[in-house]
């Protein structure tokens, strides 16, 4: 059955196309159109944005191998009701995606049971233990979109060099989880700093992710790779980024809501919903972030959304997992942060950066509303006022450190090839 | 009028001066039941308290088991190989069983930081901390101040030289910030790799040379040099260490008249602390482990009435 929607009289944000105007968009048959299908559900956009569908290229989904944390039915449902109508799967589940059966797998369980739509990721080694490349050709073929080794950094630079040069072949970006293990060690807990110092927890200092992303910068420009940089969260990683980008070296960056939103101050009653990797770090590192993002150095924003059970987080510091889940809050936080509190860009800009800017590294037919593309589109109100409560998230994880926030800004619907997959009301 | 409304002690860094000095002042009061010829008060008759030692201490748990036997208090000691953590279960886990046990208060010593403070959010229960991983000590540090206050009668001005890994050292922590709460003036000494610049923002001075302060200081506090540690590369070797900043019988004769030489245990003599030294005119190491089990029992004293007022 065909699915067709004409959304009305809404501000249309395309940063693909530069549109910025107030008008119309339609979907016939799952995909966008120059004109509106008859008979089609009409929906009232008037007073309200209408983008293309947004893409989080960073999202642990947790199966196969970790369903009490989460499933591929909750993440993507998790998803929709963040305003996400496209997510892009971390390979570290268990088993590791590191061959094709595990893509074809995950795609089937997204095709089944998925409320948006799932890119899966394949690992850059096999097991993600940075030893041996994994057949990233048969991947590729697969469907990937991307190689990481997410959770992980490889630590072999000339490994990490040849999985560079590999990827050429494939046209796939090689996404890193810059971080040194040798400065930050593996009982690294949170940023090295004044409050690591207080609290009696072992340091991860800004230094190891930037010597990492000097090493990346370094590695595209001598293989002529796409690397991309994932959770940006130190000052010189965005200082490296924007000098490497200003010679053309094809090295890219994100940047996640906790890392703009919170410093490492919040640790200091030891919750372990602010412990995440990289760690949250200072307020001269959030603004050099927001001055990333604003100068385009930075030019997407992701999630890292990383659910956990309750019983794995309640538990002594150092013996809780990294992450926190941020499909649901992302872009309300995006809203209030980039939009009305900083200032630091505009919501063309912000609107880029959840679309076009992450469909290109991807090579998705995505994250514009051109005719005859998906019809994915996120329906926002950058103004809507709302209070976070983690008990009404889809997503099986309950570890936020936002609880209870205040937000002006949330996707009010979120439509999937014409088909709406999320609403609330106005 | 009490100072004190804390049903838990887990650091001095939110400790406010009347309230270190109000426990301070309490141990005085403690310190003389260990001086009667029947040393037990009914103080905490019909309480239990646990030991629940999941890292190792031989000094610490069997002055805290003191204390409360000298309350008259009933005393449980789990240590972490006799538990249900060495089997897997998790620490909150097991402090609800103890809790569903009606235990009163629970002395934790765990390597994690900040494990006393996650059972203390809770648990109804009187959580005190002995020791969580680099993060705090305080009753070492209660001790200490209480040591430098009995032998030189002040703490307003006095200046405490602590000595050595400070980066790891609980006892440090608690040291600085109920040293620096009281008026005393803290040095760091050691390797900067083992003492971080972000301390100046607690407080302290840092130095890496020891002769050039030394013969300042009216307290010198030297820490147990911690032999793990050398494998991580923060110091070369033992023997260089002991040339920088161990306190042997020359540095020793630098010291003023009065000045006190203290050491939490275990002491390694020949490395940071000569033996003629640890045993010599300056040394207050003894004095510590007796002033000790004063201030825990002050604590438990303190923290059990709070706690059994919620518990009304």
């Amino acid at each position: 059955m065909s699915a067709c929607v004409n959304i009305r009289g809404g501000r249309v944000i395309d940063p693909a196309t530069g549109r910025d105007d107030k008008g119309d968009v339609f979907i016939v048959d799952g995909k966008f159109s120059d004109v509106p299908a008859p008979g089609a559900q009409e929906i009232d956009a008037a007073g309200l944005v209408v983008c293309p569908g947004f893409i989080d290229i960073h999202v642990h989904l947790r199966e196969p191998g970790q369903s009490a944390k989460e499933t591929i039915e909750t993440g993507t449902r998790a998803a929709a009701a963040g305003g996400f109508t496209s997510v892009v799967a971390m390979p570290n589940t268990q088993p590791v995606a590191d061959h094709p059966g595990i893509i074809a797998w995950v795609q089937e369980r997204a095709a089944a049971a998925g409320a948006v739509n799932v890119f899966p990721t394949g690992a850059i080694t096999v097991g993600s233990k940075g030893e041996q490349l994994a057949p990233i050709g048969a991947m590729a073929a697969a469907g990937i979109v991307a190689v990481t080794d997410d959770g992980r950094c490889v630590q072999n630079h000339e490994v990490m060099r040849r999985a560079a040069e590999y990827c050429r072949m494939f046209d796939l970006p090689l996404f890193d989880h810059c971080q040194d293990t040798s400065v930050a060690g593996a009982e690294a807990a949170m940023h090295e700093g004044f409050w690591s110092t207080v609290l009696g927890l072992p340091g991860w200092p800004r230094m190891a992710e930037e010597i990492i992303v000097a090493r990346d910068a370094m590695l595209a420009e001598l293989t002529g790779a796409r690397i991309h940089c994932q959770h940006l969260s130190a000052a010189g990683s965005v200082r490296i980024m924007r000098e490497a980008r200003a010679r053309g070296v094809s090295l890219s960056g994100e940047v996640c809501p906790h890392h703009i939103a919170l410093t490492d101050e919040s640790l200091k009653d030891y919750s372990t919903d602010f412990k995440m990797n990289p760690p949250l770090r200072e307020q001269t590192d959030i603004d050099a972030l927001l001055g990333g993002l604003a100068d385009g150095t930075i030019d997407i924003l992701a999630t890292d959304h990383a659910p956990h059970t309750v019983y794995e987080k309640e538990v002594e510091f150092a013996a809780a997992p990294f992450g926190i889940v941020g499909l649901e809050t992302a872009v309300g936080l995006f809203c209030e942060i980039l939009l009305h509190r900083t200032g630091a860009v505009d919501l063309p800009r912000m609107v880029a950066m959840l679309t076009v800017n992450p469909a290109r590294l991807l090579g998705l037919d995505r994250g514009t509303l051109g005719a005859g593309r998906p019809g994915d589109v996120t329906i926002l109100d950058p103004a809507r006022e709302w209070v976070v409560d983690k008990e009404l998230f889809a997503t099986k994880g309950r570890n936020t450190p936002f609880h209870g926030w205040k937000l002006r800004g949330r996707a009010l619907r979120t439509i999937v090839g014409g088909r709406t997959a999320w609403e609330i009301s106005r | 009028m009490t100072s004190w409304n804390r049903k838990d002690l887990t650091d001095l860094a939110g400790l406010s001066a009347e309230e270190i000095v109000h426990v301070l002042d309490t141990a005085v009061e403690f310190k003389s039941v260990g001086q009667r010829k029947l040393k037990k008060v009914p103080s905490l008759r019909g309480k239990t308290l646990v030991n629940l030692f999941v890292e190792a201490s031989t000094r610490t748990r069997t002055s805290f088991e003191l204390a409360a036997v000298r309350l008259s208090a009933d005393v449980v000691n789990i240590t972490a190989t006799s538990s249900s953590l060495s089997k897997g279960e998790s620490l909150k886990d097991t402090a609800k069983n103890l809790e569903a046990l009606s235990v009163d208060l629970i002395v934790l010593r765990h390597a994690a930081a900040g494990a006393p403070q996650f059972l203390a959010d809770r648990l109804r229960a009187g959580v005190i901390s002995a020791g969580d991983g680099s993060h705090e000590h305080p009753t070492q540090g209660l001790l200490d101040v209480f040591t430098i206050r009995e032998r030189l009668g002040r703490l307003e001005g006095v200046k405490v030289g602590i000595v050595g890994d400070i980066r790891f050292s609980r006892v440090a922590r608690s040291n600085i910030h109920a040293l620096t709460k009281l008026g005393a003036e803290v040095t760091l000494i050691g390797p900067p790799t083992l003492v971080p610049r972000e301390f100046e923002k607690l407080g302290a001075r840092i130095t890496h040379r020891l002769d050039d302060v030394l013969a300042g200081l009216d307290v010198i506090n030297l820490l147990r040099i911690q032999h793990e540690r050398q494998k991580a590369g923060y110091f070369p070797g033992t023997g260089e260490y002991a040339a920088l900043f161990g306190l042997n019988a020359a540095r020793a004769a630098r010291l003023k008249p009065g000045a006190l030489v203290m050491h939490p245990g275990p002491i390694h003599r020949g490395t940071e602390l000569d033996g003629a030294v640890a045993d010599g005119p300056h040394s207050v190491i003894l004095d510590q482990v007796t002033n000790g089990l004063a201030v825990r029992m002050a604590v438990l004293y303190l923290c059990a009435s709070v706690a059994q007022k919620e518990d009304a």
